[in-house]
């Protein structure tokens, strides 16, 4: 076995490891810890197919930023967690009988007989200075600009989306006003009384 | 090296404009007061009605590339934007007076309609597998903040998460399918996995792997049975003004994406999703027309009619030829347009605190409105199949499409279940023409939302009185 294979081979278990980790976790939090594994070990294995570029963006944009604002939400949510396992040893025979059978499909379409060496040689690999980074930017804004726009404006399209299912305007709320803020004079807010100065008389009641 | 002219941007004109108009209308609604929300209205509509002197624009006889091959321009692109436009157009008219009396009137419902809408063209006229799985996400991510739309409703809420995850499940399936066709073929542009597909002989496993995951998603997209358990729950529960939106444009588009990933890229493979297609369409006209029997809620009602109507749009899709594919096209466009009137009344007859989905709140409709009822009936008989509606023709084209490739059987199916279907739609009738009315109240609406249905109505009457025009594009199309 070469170097590339043991490399190949232990990433990929890390990742199916870590993937069932993810599903099958009782603590949602160590859910989240699991993905953030499993895309690690993908990343990796993207670094064999030699896309740099992809692969650390999949460690800084998913692990870095989006699976700690995931972890935040999951902290933060209160999930009941037996309630969401009520059910799921009736389910979990049905689930498990169509998973098998599509495992089954799968390993026999999309094995070598199909996709072997035979079919998709080994690309040649690149020359050193060969950038990864360059050529993706040149597909992406020339070629797939239109893909590159629309996915844009899907983006835009879940922004706009969650912010109309979760901001509430209450009547109440209160806002602060900057620029009335900044005109306030100091006559506005300070009121000067005249009055005598009041002394205070010892008591003597007894 | 590589211009801007190549990207051949006047093409997309259309698109570009609605785009920007999406965005223009977004933020132009932030500056304004609930009062002054008539503004994001008549804004989006003129925009509207600009998008179609744009689409009239194009030169739909020939077949024009833009943007590297992602996207065409063709006949049937240019008719389908038409419908679509058109129709959005008739949902914001209808929704209005609705989304004011339930205090849901906000700019967000026409930006995620703008954008839905978006969505749907870049679906029409998508050259690319890429392309059209954006414009699905597109109107799909629309389309699930839009059932969502009412925050107070709990049944929309549960509508929404249902639509959501079902349609990212199948979103799924349909790119597990397209990853497998570009694995074989090693390309993702319609055309050159068309050019490709050709030259493999034989039944190629992998192939037919991929085709099988295809239909899943196309056919859960459009409601076929058995993908259609979200179709009844999400026509009910999401406001009226949505469902209007949802039974329409997007089953326009969903055609062309049939047409766009089936017929034109895989179209080698006929023979293999022509046999799906049958099951689909047989199951979907059983379980459409017989579960609707029992329904009480007309928007559910209408969702099951719905099914049965995908089940007949299939028929057309699996003869697999141009007469096929035109009758099917014949049908959805018509079928949208019923729909969206059904939709309409459904609207016209709710006011504030009170929606009339129910059928009996449709009793004596005759002694409120016989103007309304008579519409209402026109539409009822165009899904029924009744003459001279243009049900009739969409039917007969279809049926005429299954006989000529020999599948009489599955035309004497068809004809069975749709006159099972006649019965719940000639009770709608019935009770709108022969029971008293429970509440008596005036019907009062604005005077735009009376033009539009009555225009809607007229036009179901029109088209079944003179199907020639709208056939013989329909034909033209595919030719």
């Amino acid at each position: 076995m070469t170097f590339f294979e043991v490399v190949f081979y232990a990433f990929s278990t890390l990742m199916v490891v870590a993937a069932l980790g993810v599903v099958s976790a009782r603590n949602p939090v160590h859910s989240v810890l699991f993905l953030v594994l499993t895309f690690f070990a993908s990343s990796a294995i993207w670094l064999l197919l030699e896309a740099e570029f992809l692969a650390i963006t999949l460690v800084l944009v998913y692990v870095g930023a989006v699976m700690v604002l995931f972890l935040f939400v999951v902290m933060m949510l209160d999930i009941n967690v037996t309630r969401m396992r009520e059910g799921l040893m009736r389910y979990a025979p049905f689930g498990i009988a169509i998973a098998i059978l599509l495992i089954v499909q799968m390993v026999m379409v999309v094995g070598p007989e199909h996709f072997g060496l035979q079919a998709f040689p080994v690309p040649e690999s690149h020359a050193a200075d060969y950038s990864n980074t360059k050529e993706l930017g040149r597909v992406l804004y020339t070629d797939y600009v239109y893909a590159f726009e629309l996915a844009s404006v899907i983006l835009l399209v879940a922004i706009v989306a969650a912010i109309t299912l979760t901001m509430r305007r209450r009547p109440n709320t209160r806002y602060q006003k900057p620029s009335a803020q900044m005109k306030v004079l100091k006559e506005d807010r300070l009121r000067i009384i005249k009055m005598k100065s009041e002394t205070i008389e010892p008591e003597n009641k007894q | 090296m590589m211009t801007l002219e190549m990207l051949n941007l006047s093409i997309a004109m259309p698109e570009i404009f609605l785009l920007v108009l999406a965005c223009t209308v977004l933020v132009v609604d932030v500056y304004l007061k609930d009062e002054r929300r008539n503004v994001t209205y008549v804004l989006s509509q003129f925009g509207l009605i600009i998008t179609l002197i744009l689409i009239s624009q194009q030169n739909p006889q020939s077949r024009e590339i833009a943007f590297n091959g992602l996207f065409v321009n063709d006949l049937l692109a240019t008719v389908l934007k038409y419908a679509v436009v058109l129709l959005v157009a008739v949902v914001f008219v209808y929704s209005r007076r609705y989304l004011q009396d339930r205090n849901i009137f906000k700019g967000e419902f026409y930006v995620l309609g703008l954008f839905g809408l978006l969505g749907m063209m870049v679906m029409i006229s998508s050259n690319h597998f890429l392309s059209m799985y954006l414009g699905l996400e597109l109107l799909s991510l629309s389309l699930y903040a839009m059932v969502a739309f009412n925050r107070e409703n709990p049944n929309a809420a549960e509508a929404a998460m249902k639509y959501f995850i079902l349609g990212a499940i199948a979103s799924g399936m349909l790119l597990y399918g397209m990853s497998m066709v570009y694995g074989m073929t090693g390309s993702l542009n319609i055309v050159e996995v068309a050019v490709a597909l050709d030259k493999i002989e034989g039944n190629n496993i992998v192939l037919i792997f991929g085709l099988v995951f295809m239909v899943i998603g196309l056919a859960f997209k459009l409601g076929a049975v058995p993908f259609h358990m979200w179709i009844p729950d999400v026509y009910h529960g999401s406001p009226t003004a949505v469902t209007s939106y949802i039974a329409s444009a997007p089953k326009v588009a969903g055609f062309a994406m049939i047409i766009r990933l089936l017929a034109e890229s895989m179209g080698s493979f006929q023979t293999d999703w022509q046999g799906m297609f049958i099951i689909m369409a047989v199951l979907s006209m059983i379980v459409g027309n017989v579960i609707a029997i029992a329904q009480t809620n007309l928007k559910r009602l209408l969702a099951y009619s719905t099914i049965s109507h995908v089940g007949f749009i299939m028929l057309g899709l699996l003869a697999g030829n141009q007469e096929g594919y035109s009758a099917a096209m014949f049908y959805t466009l018509t079928y949208a347009l019923t729909s969206l009137g059904a939709f309409g009344v459904i609207i016209l007859l709710a006011r504030k605190g009170f929606e009339a989905e129910n059928i009996d709140d449709f009793k004596g409709l005759n002694q409120r409105s016989p103007w309304f009822a008579f519409m209402m009936l026109i539409i009822v008989f165009s899904m029924a199949g009744v003459p001279p509606t243009v049900g009739f023709w969409a039917k007969l084209a279809v049926l005429k499409a299954v006989v000529n490739i020999d599948m009489l059987w599955l035309a004497l199916v068809a004809v069975f279940f749709s006159i099972i279907g006649i019965f719940y739609y000639l009770r709608i009738v019935k009770i709108m023409y022969f029971d008293d009315a429970l509440d008596k109240s005036d019907i009062n609406c604005t005077r735009d939302m009376q033009i539009a249905l009555s225009a809607n109505g007229l036009s179901v009457l029109l088209l079944g009185l003179y199907p020639a025009a709208l056939m013989s594009i329909c034909i033209a199309a595919f030719s």
